[in-house]
């Protein structure tokens, strides 16, 4: 089932009448990797629960494939900020995410010790997942995702809270993960990985898609107001006087 | 000497010597609870992780219901399976009654709903950490229910350890159902009941040390390896 052009069109999500989501549009081709920026409560993280099905949107809708075509029952993954470590081995805990694609219990195991390889961690497989740091399990959680070869991989905030070098190692896989042809949709509030890593920009404040530029553009020539001011370190402290 | 400790010193002495009929109770109580609790792992925790996980309309109303179960009256599930197993009950024409079989059915419906209450409190405080992702990899409802049964394995045996102290430790229902007869249905419970009532007290009492011994150890090898396998799987 084709899954791009992805055209979102006036999503809202407004749980018990408070508008989190507030009408975004958004058009995802079929490269590249495209970082969501944005201040705390932006609608960030409600996006991609949202696009990758966890929530459902009280308004708007999602054309997958562009032909107003519906979810895909896969090729979509998420990776989360906190990624589940089940109490089994670093192989068993990569090799799961094949579980529901009906890959029998010795190609699973084959396929994921091939994985742990490229990540990084097949000196770890026999380890207890939950021993491993949060950079290393943050990797686990990649390489969990990107066996299964989703087309579209979102990823909400993977290295808030990691090291300098945990980072710099999950960014390398990251860019592996985009050069295997997998589109990339990632969350993060690190303006300087945003500029490592990502394509496109996509400015949102308020739960509205403020803009959506070419990286270098969003840094030199920020079309919005809002944008400018979350560059320059002042939107949060704006939008909480001006009660927004 | 005290009559106390004259009791005592013939309890030990029971105990010391392997007294026959005290051996001949001792396995038939491990058998029967062993069984049931075997039973009540193999419905219990299923059946809680599925309330845990599972969304369906009256699911708040059954959670309920399962908690309030944790308390069933021992009797009262004692003269049920009675009437269920009585010649003319549903399930007479098996010849249950007053057999091992039957002591085996009243513990299990006593242990059930325990070991799925305390099952349905674990996995559902997993299950809101996880679910968000299994949902994402497209795991089945029961490929869910699997998976946390397994994660949460080790704080499990809780359950399985409290099921198997309501088990060994219950005599109201296997008195009813077991008849308490020598040789043949008589527990630990049962046998403390009868030998008490008898004034064979030093019986009664090295039974009831055999009977704590048991539930004692059990519940430190759990904790041994609850220590170990926390240390292993984090």
């Amino acid at each position: 089932m084709p899954i791009f052009p992805l055209s979102i069109h006036d999503l809202r999500f407004a749980p018990d009448g408070r508008e989190v989501l507030a009408g975004v549009d958004l058009e995802l081709g079929e490269e590249g990797i495209t970082l969501v920026l944005g201040p705390n409560g932006a609608g960030k993280s409600v996006l991609l629960r949202t696009i990758c099905g966890l929530l459902e949107p009280s308004a708007g809708r999602m054309a997958w494939g562009g032909a107003g075509g519906a979810r895909p029952q896969q090729g979509v993954m998420m990776v989360f900020q906190r990624p589940m470590m089940l109490r089994m081995s670093v192989l068993d805990n990569v090799a799961l995410g094949l579980k529901p694609l009906g890959v029998a219990g010795a190609e699973r195991r084959r396929r994921g010790v091939e994985m742990l390889e490229r990540v990084g961690l097949a000196d770890r497989a026999g380890d207890s997942a939950r021993q491993l740091s949060g950079g290393e399990q943050q990797r686990l959680a990649l390489a969990r995702a990107w066996l299964t070869k989703p087309r579209l991989l979102l990823l909400d905030e993977p290295t808030a809270s990691l090291d300098p070098s945990a980072s710099a190692a999950v960014e390398r896989i990251i860019r592996e993960i985009r050069t295997d042809g997998t589109r990339i949709l990632m969350v993060t509030h690190n303006l300087g990985q945003a500029t490592r890593l990502g394509d496109d920009i996509v400015f949102m404040a308020g739960g509205r898609v403020c803009e959506h530029t070419p990286v270098r553009a969003f840094f030199a020539r920020p079309r919005s107001e809002e944008a400018r001011l979350f560059i320059q370190g002042e939107l949060p402290w704006r939008m909480r006087f001006q009660g927004a | 000497m005290s009559a106390f400790a004259a009791t005592f010193s013939d309890a030990l002495s029971l105990l010391a010597h392997f007294d026959h009929t005290v051996l001949e109770i001792v396995a038939l109580s491990l058998q029967v609870s062993g069984a049931a609790v075997v039973l009540g792992t193999l419905i219990g925790l299923p059946l809680g992780a599925c309330i845990a996980v599972g969304r369906f309309p009256g699911k708040t109303a059954l959670s309920v219901l399962i908690n309030g179960m944790m308390g069933l009256p021992s009797v009262v599930v004692g003269v049920v399976v009675y009437l269920i197993l009585s010649r003319s009950g549903p399930f007479g024409a098996l010849g249950m009654l007053y057999s091992p079989a039957a002591m085996v059915v009243a513990q299990t419906l006593l242990v059930v709903p325990l070991m799925a209450a305390i099952t349905r409190q674990v996995v559902e405080d997993v299950w809101a950490r996880y679910a968000e992702e299994l949902q994402v990899m497209r795991f089945s409802w029961w490929d869910s229910v699997t998976t946390l049964l397994h994660d949460c394995r080790h704080s499990l045996v809780v359950a399985v350890l409290a099921g198997l102290g309501r088990a060994m430790s219950e005599v109201g229902a296997v008195m009813i159902v077991g008849g308490n007869i020598d040789g043949a249905t008589r527990v630990m419970t049962t046998a403390i009941a009868l030998e008490t009532s008898k004034g064979d007290l030093a019986l009664a009492i090295a039974l009831g040390v055999v009977l704590i011994v048991i539930i004692l150890a059990l519940n430190a090898l759990a904790y041994v390896l609850r220590q170990w396998a926390m240390r292993r799987f984090g």
